[in-house]
């Protein structure tokens, strides 16, 4: 599967006068897991903050298909929108809804689905998350890690073709991390959908990235792109290689330790 | 997005002991399915049904609706004792139900309501209150002392923190606080006047609009406006600081939130009551002032002149003393509500909310009592 999901054409986000990101030129296929990575600070958050629909780019389109996000009329934005699912970084669960009400929100809202259906469908998403049986509770009654899953049943309530992550496995554990990471390849697999994840979690990156790319804070534009594994073997921009082997290998000794350090990973 | 969906609907056909479920067509959320209750009947208990398989054949898109179906022809398989054979599914769809049968529903999890008696009501009614009771106390207790610290020179906290405060309550505030007084002073002129004009005692407005406003509505009304104003501020910044962990974070710094957080808050308050009661005072006879003169025939210089000699030192020392007690129940309640906040968005709603119900009710009680202390003894 290579069809284009989406396509970003020579983007640039910017804060006023203050340039985050410019040239931003890529494309998501459809069925990959896609990374955006970069250091702290460097726009990742923003890049997909313009993305969902919340930010407006300075220049540039992001194409949904054939259809630009930005110049379709609101109706269309929100049509496109509803076809995506956000994790946001600590689930950004309604705090005045109990799990079950919080996915019960967008399909009571966009679906006609009757009250005995959506019941129905709200058991299946927490049960797909493994939280079956904790439709009653608030979201501060429940862990860090259960919040972000529940975030995640909400953000597939509607069977969206693409779903993005900010930072799914921050202030988790890593086996809490490695499951989520495994639920979601596993959700890629079986759903098809599209995954779009802003991370710095190299475990994370090399065990599920199919496709990334690399913003860069100084430059402020991206430096790299490909497959992660690719990116780590075949990369010669410092800052990448830096970024991906944790800082541990500097340029010189790269191809004596490269191997080792792949296993490990 | 789909726009032409192949209906979906099941056949159900008879092998022997075996039923073949065979599932047509598109099943996505707008779809109308078919109903399942024929196919659940025949999977009962004790019939000649041992075992359901599927056919997917004609199965075209599919999505959460499909699986819930699924799901809810396997559970009642389940429960029957049918064997559901699921292998023939799409791997897809394989692959969901394996996950969602990975954790197994936690049954305790469960709520239930519980039906309480009447009385079990008015108890935890009771107990609520008298912990809600005891929770004031505390929060009091360490009040004091913390000012006895700051009395020792040993409380902590920022002095640009406390001139922060003062801005906030003091100047900030002043737009509010002359359009309110100046529109009670008005109102309580009018309603004078119209039974004071029927005698020719026009004149006496100016005692009641002054004495009104030092001794009761300019420091009530300031103390109404700054708790709505100021004492939900207070509840909601100390509330969402709880619900991002700061104030956690402050006492692993060393710091008391009780000294750091509310005496800076409680003290500017204090310091800009007054100033804000007397302010309110001489708006409020400024809007007394224009109604008389304006039409019932008073000059100005014989309004005021009036007004200096019915307004004794002591007037204006009760309303202000009053006015400080308020500012220190409102410092109290929008404090200690914003410290109980919980730890999410709606709670820092609750907070706020409360803070101010709390402030008005100190406030109404501390007056009435306060006016029936003078009152007694004769000041």
């Amino acid at each position: 599967m290579s069809t284009p999901c989406l396509t970003i054409k020579n983007m640039t986000m910017a804060y006023g006068d203050f340039v985050i990101q410019r040239d931003l030129d890529f494309t998501i296929n459809s069925g990959d897991v896609f990374i955006i990575m970069g250091g702290s600070g460097c726009g990742k958050s923003t890049l997909l903050m313009h993305l969902i629909g919340l930010q407006h780019p300075v220049k540039g389109q992001v194409f949904y298909g054939s259809e630009s996000l930005w110049e379709a009329d609101i109706n269309v934005r929100q049509r496109i929108l509803k076809r995506t699912g956000v994790l946001f970084q600590s689930g950004a669960l309604l705090s005045s809804m109990t799990l079950a009400e919080n996915i019960a929100l967008p399909l009571s809202q966009h679906t006609k689905l009757s009250a005995m259906r959506i019941r129905e469908i709200v058991s299946y998403k927490l049960a797909l998350v493994g939280l079956a049986g904790f439709e009653d509770y608030y979201p501060a009654e429940i862990s860090g890690g259960m919040q972000k899953r529940a975030g995640l049943a909400r953000a597939m309530a509607l069977d969206p073709e693409i779903l993005y992550f900010d930072e799914p496995s921050a202030g988790l554990d890593p086996i809490s991390a490695k499951l989520l990471d495994d639920l979601i390849r596993s959700l890629r697999d079986n759903l098809g959908s599209t995954i779009v994840m802003v991370t710095h979690e190299l475990a994370s990156i090399f065990a599920i990235g199919t496709n990334s790319v690399f913003l860069d804070a100084d430059t402020k534009t991206m430096i790299a792109g490909g497959p992660p594994k690719q990116l780590l073997a075949e990369s010669t921009d410092p800052k990448v290689v830096r970024f991906l082997t944790r800082g541990v290998m500097e340029k010189h000794h790269l191809h004596t330790t490269n191997s080792q350090e792949h296993s490990e990973l | 997005m789909l726009t032409n969906h192949v209906p979906c609907e099941i056949k159900i056909v008879h092998i022997d002991t075996m039923l073949e479920l065979i599932l047509v067509g598109d099943w996505v959320l707008d779809a109308d399915t078919p109903s399942l209750d024929p196919l659940l009947a025949q999977m009962i208990k004790g019939s000649t049904i041992k075992r359901l398989v599927f056919s997917t054949e004609a199965l075209g898109h599919w999505d959460s609706l499909l699986m819930t179906d699924l799901i809810r022809v396997i559970d009642h398989g389940a429960r029957q004792g049918i064997e559901v054979d699921t292998t023939s599914l799409p791997e897809g769809i394989q692959g969901l139900l394996s996950l969602v049968y990975a954790v197994p529903e936690r049954l305790d999890a469960k709520r239930q309501d519980i039906k309480r008696s009447w009385l079990e009501v008015i108890g935890h009614f009771v107990i609520s209150a008298v912990t809600e009771a005891n929770l004031l106390l505390i929060f009091v207790g360490e009040t004091v002392l913390s000012v006895g610290a700051l009395l020792r020179g040993k409380a902590r906290f920022r002095t640009v923190d406390l001139w922060i405060n003062i801005q906030d309550c003091g100047p900030s505030a002043v737009p509010i606080i002359t359009l309110i007084s100046f529109l009670i002073g008005l109102i309580l002129a009018f309603v004078g006047a119209l039974e004071l004009a029927l005698f020719g005692a026009q004149i006496y407005i100016a005692d009641m609009v002054g004495l009104g406003m030092t001794r009761e509505m300019g420091g009530f009304m300031a103390a109404i406006i700054m708790s709505g104003r100021t004492g939900a501020a207070f509840a909601a910044q100390l509330g969402t600081m709880q619900v991002n962990s700061e104030i956690d974070a402050l006492k692993t710094m060393g710091f008391k939130p009780m000294e750091f957080l509310v005496l800076p808050r409680m003290l500017a308050l204090i310091l800009i009551m007054p100033m804000l009661c007397l302010y309110a005072d001489l708006m409020g006879i400024i809007g007394g002032s224009l109604v008389t003169v304006g039409f019932f025939d008073v000059s100005f210089l014989e309004y005021f002149d009036r007004t200096s000699g019915a307004i004794h030192l002591k007037d204006l020392m009760v309303g202000v003393t009053k006015c400080s007690v308020f500012g220190v129940l409102i410092a109290l309640s929008g404090c200690l509500r914003g410290m109980q906040c919980g730890r999410s968005a709606s709670a820092v709603g609750k907070a706020a909310t409360s803070a101010v119900v709390t402030c008005i009710v100190f406030i109404v009680i501390a007056d009435s009592t306060m006016t029936l202390i003078c009152n007694r003894l004769g000041i």
